[in-house]
């Protein structure tokens, strides 16, 4: 099958009903191993036991921003290319998206506490990522509110663009001002800082967390398409019972 | 395996995100069933999508 021919939506279902299940279940290996040597992996010298919320909390806000990511492209797809299942995989984004991105503020807001001593901060890393959130839910807002789909979807193409300035703002907050969240000390140019008994369950997590987005993706872009496909027919539908009455 | 002192502060993390994702794949599962369903009660009904009769015809 041909990359192009994925632009078809049934041939696109068929691809997904053929990939879920192998997804799902090597998901469901990766978690099982993941959890395995997270809950093993040795407490921090300073922070204790309390860096097992890290398994949970570092994969989370990679995948709420990769969503947006995700969403940015797809927008592309939507107002440039105007490829037909651009802003299905859009649509199906973001609340899976938002979704990680709240895992991460509560799981950083439980992690902060004993370890900060406070559950919050209007920091630049915080806030940024409260933003994303926030930049989310407006998403969603105008998914969901919109009369006409194609003007709703046009709306959310433009405001996934316009929010894609907000991630280089997350990822170099903590490097353009003073934060009490700690700098980046996994993805730097000079190597990572974390000792390999606690970065070998923290990749396998992030492993797990990502298949899982994907599944949960491609998952809820099957839905979307059949939502499209009932609206259609509901359409069709009330036009006959309209031309029927005529 | 010892939590030490902030075991709550732990566990809570762990199960609000072990929650979080129940939730969601319940939505994915329980959306998938209730479109199958409307499309088939459509289908039931005779309605068609174009691209579905031009296959048949």
């Amino acid at each position: 099958m041909a990359l192009i021919d994925l632009a078809n939506p049934t041939r696109f279902l068929t691809l997904v009903n053929r990939l879920l299940p192998w997804l799902a279940a090597a998901t469901a290996i990766l978690f099982a191993v993941g959890l395995y040597r997270a809950l093993g992996a040795p407490d921090d010298y300073q922070q204790g036991a309390t860096v097992k919320i890290m398994f949970l909390h570092v994969p989370a806000a990679w995948l709420g921003m990769m969503g947006w990511g995700l969403m940015s492209v797809a927008a592309l797809g939507t107002l440039v290319w105007r490829h037909p299942l651009a802003d299905v995989a859009g649509k199906a984004a973001a609340p899976i998206g938002a979704a990680f991105t709240f895992i991460c503020l509560v799981t950083g807001s439980l992690w902060g506490r004993p370890t900060w001593g406070t559950y919050w901060v209007w920091d630049a890393r915080l806030t940024s990522m409260l933003v994303l959130l926030l930049l989310y839910l407006g998403v969603l807002a105008l998914y969901w509110t919109a009369e006409d789909p194609g003007r709703g979807a046009r709306a959310a193409a433009i405001l996934s663009l316009v929010g894609a300035v907000n991630l280089p703002i997350i990822k170099f907050s903590v490097d353009w001002w003073n934060t009490l969240h700690q700098p980046a000390s996994i993805v730097r140019m000079s190597g990572a800082t974390i000792d390999p008994s606690i970065l070998v369950p923290l990749l396998i997590m992030a492993a797990a967390f990502t298949l899982l987005f994907f599944t949960l993706h491609l998952a809820a872009m099957r839905n979307e398409i059949l939502r499209r496909r009932v609206r259609t027919m509901q359409l069709m539908q009330a036009q006959k019972f309209a031309e029927a009455g005529a | 395996m010892s939590l030490g002192p902030h075991a709550d502060f732990i566990i809570a993390s762990y199960a609000l995100t072990a929650f979080v994702v129940a939730a969601m794949i319940a939505w994915v599962i329980v959306d998938y069933g209730a479109q199958k369903r409307v499309l088939g009660e459509l289908e039931e009904r005779g309605v068609t999508r174009r691209s579905q009769r031009e296959t048949q015809s």
